[in-house]
């Protein structure tokens, strides 16, 4: 190499190193719905990624650099987590993204990631396709949707011993993906649903469908959906006398479920899947007080969402802030987190899953019954 | 049959409801031919107005039920038409002589205002009012059963009485006397010393009025709402309106029940994912053999 060759690249050097140097601050999205029917999903998201931003910068944030977060507002909607997408990756630079919430926003924007070499690591999509696609930058920190509704179907088979299960999903990405994986667990072990429908997410009348679940004698009504659907749902099964044991997934895991069904008296009884009490971890003591001390329940996905910032953080301190390194760092590397010890599969998978039954009880509050 | 019996119940209700929101797409469309794209939102905006109502009742003491419910109903109803009078006043009045195109656009962008200033007034999430009416009738057909809630007659009783007040006030007062000139002709109207500004914001209210009868009478029954609930109903309100005829008064109301009876039979008897489907093409049937609807007159060029 010639004396001038190694001038001209120290020179290089030192301009990109000052270029580092002037950018301060390492920017990562908050992806997920903060407006419409789905945002108390988003306020979990956030305050759950705030907090640990919060403490991650107070401890000396990502290899001396600050995190800076960036609210991005998808709506639920697959069109507008698309063109937020865009905006994290092209003017905002961020290197990471924590979300989104909804599977069917999560999926499109997963790709633009992968496009753009951002780390991704959705706090809450359980769809199995998020990660079947064989995206290296792409992670949860929860479970998928064919662990949960293995869960839900031995659950149904051997604990209530029911024949005649309904099952009914809002045509969405994680509503139908939910409800088809539980269909295919119940049918493997030999029990044929007696109904299986989709209604239409944002409408509040299902009373034609409640007539039908009633009509099929359901023992079980197993919901794939969200809670904005599954409230008026459930309350309009009561309000026309069906007894029929109310079952759903972590969509519906929001003190909001009590306001939409009317009441504590209509969500009592209601069964649910999701992971094992997220605050009854010992490393997440401190952090569930700090929460507390400011007046907040984390609740739902707040302390997955601050997991999902550790591990974001973590890969990427250890890649040097290189977001793509930091994906091959996590598939090979368990991290400890409030959640606990977190690992990963090459799918960007955890590897052991913690599902387990919840009941909401009479006063709106949900407890874990096994 | 219990079965049948219970979707035409369910069938019924929930058609009285779009029909009443129906009956303010087709009175504006009538009398100045423009469509309220708002008129969903309006619809939304009461849902909250009752929530608020019923809060406001409950604060200063009122713990009757009957009370509850007619304060809700007098105060959302005034309120909300009053939004009604203000919408045409800011947003269309400005646009009577502009092209037709122009009024559509200021409508789109009225519904659009009226969703994000209840987001950001309101907040984005889900909101809900406490169950004020509990019980059923209970009616046993051979193995089965009919289970009506008191909720849903009290849904009946009110939307019927609501559309005979008005088919009253437009076949027997002054006002309806009016409105039915001013829809007829609106410069003859005006010629013969009908101040037809004042029938159309009369109307833009009474439109408003019955929205928000519906607006009351759902939020009662289903106890949640959000600001985007008027999208939905908007359409299905809508397509009432056009199935029945519109700028047809019974028209929208028979447009309503026959709309939310095929949702609701078809739901129940054949599937409930292809519920919409079924309606809409019903719709596109209507109109091709009826294209100006069910009991709408067919439209005839001035010359």
């Amino acid at each position: 190499m010639s004396h001038a060759v190694i001038k001209k690249t120290l020179i290089s050097m030192a301009i990109a190193g000052a270029a580092t140097l002037a950018q301060a601050d390492v920017v990562i999205g908050v992806a997920g719905p903060h407006t419409g029917a789905y945002a108390a999903f988003g306020e979990q998201l956030w305050k759950g990624a705030e907090q640990a931003a919060k403490d991650i910068n107070k401890a000396g944030g990502i290899n001396g650099e600050m995190i800076k977060l960036v609210k991005a507002d998808d709506a639920c909607e697959p069109k507008q987590a698309v063109s937020i997408a865009n905006r994290l990756v092209d003017s905002d630079d961020a290197v990471a993204v924590i979300g989104h919430f909804c599977s069917s926003s999560t999926q499109p924007a997963s790709n633009i990631y992968a496009e753009a070499g951002v780390l991704m690591i959705t706090p809450a999509s359980t769809n199995p396709t998020i990660t079947d696609r064989g995206l290296p930058n792409v992670f949860r920190v929860c479970g998928r949707d064919d662990q949960q509704g293995d869960v839900a179907a031995t659950y149904i088979v051997d604990k209530l011993h029911a024949k005649r299960v309904a099952i009914i999903h809002d045509k969405d990405t994680y509503g139908k993906g939910l409800a088809d994986a539980m269909k295919a667990s119940l049918n493997a072990y030999g029990t044929k649903e007696v109904m299986y429908e989709g209604l239409t997410r944002g409408e509040k009348d299902f009373n034609a469908l409640v007539t039908k679940i009633r009509s099929v004698n359901a023992d079980v009504v197993y919901f794939g959906g969200l809670h904005s659907e599954a409230g008026p749902l459930v309350r309009q099964l009561r309000e026309q006398g069906s007894k029929a044991i109310f079952m759903s997934g972590d969509g519906i895991v929001s003190d909001e479920f009590v306001t939409v069904a009317g009441g504590p008296q209509y969500v009592k009884g209601v069964m649910m899947t999701f992971g094992a009490n997220p605050m009854s971890y010992p490393s997440g003591k401190e952090v569930v007080k700090e929460f507390r001390a400011e007046g907040y329940e984390p609740e739902g996905y707040t302390l997955y969402s601050y997991t999902a910032m550790q591990v974001a953080a973590a890969a990427l301190s250890h890649a040097n802030l290189d977001p793509i390194k930091g994906a091959e760092w996590l598939h090979a590397n368990s991290i400890d987190t409030v959640m606990g010890k977190k690992a990963f599969d090459a799918k960007g998978d955890l590897t052991v899953s913690d599902y387990v039954m919840y009941q909401w009880d009479d006063k709106g509050k949900y407890h874990q019954i096994d | 049959m219990d079965i049948v019996l219970q979707q035409l119940v369910n069938g019924l209700t929930l058609g009285s409801v779009y029909g009443l929101i129906a009956i303010g797409y087709t009175m504006v469309y009538g009398i100045i031919g423009m469509i309220n794209f708002a008129h969903g939102d309006v619809y939304m905006v009461s849902a909250y107005l009752t929530a608020i109502s019923i809060a406001l009742l409950t604060f200063f003491g009122v713990e009757s039920f009957p009370f509850i419910i007619f304060g809700a109903l007098v105060f959302t109803i005034v309120i909300t038409g009053a939004y009604g009078w203000v919408i045409e006043r800011v947003a269309y009045r400005p646009l009577r002589n502009s092209s037709r195109l122009s009024v559509l656009i200021s409508a789109i962008g009225m519904s659009l205002i009226l969703q994000n200033y209840v987001q950001l007034s309101q907040g984005p999430n889900q909101q809900g009012v406490p169950t004020l009416i509990t019980g059923a009738f209970r009616f046993h057909i051979g193995d089965g059963y009919v289970q009506i809630t008191y909720m849903k007659v009290l849904i009946l009783l009110i939307a019927l009485a609501g559309m005979g007040i008005l088919t009253y006030i437009i076949q027997k007062t002054k006002l309806g006397r009016m409105c039915r000139a001013t829809q007829q002709d609106r410069k003859m109207a005006s010629i013969l010393g009908i101040d037809t500004d004042k029938v159309i914001s009369s109307v833009f209210v009474i439109g408003s009025a019955m929205a928000a009868l519906a607006g009351v009478l759902v939020t009662l029954d289903y106890g949640a709402f959000d600001f985007y609930i008027g999208f939905i109903m908007g359409i299905k309100a809508f397509t009432a309106a056009v199935l029945g005829g519109i700028g047809s008064l019974p028209g929208a109301m028979l447009g309503g029940l026959i709309l939310g009876l095929s949702e609701s039979l078809f739901a129940g008897l054949v599937s409930s994912d292809y519920k919409d489907v079924f309606s809409f093409s019903l719709l596109v049937l209507i109109l091709i053999i009826r294209p100006s609807g069910l009991l709408g007159k067919p439209a005839v060029e001035k010359v």
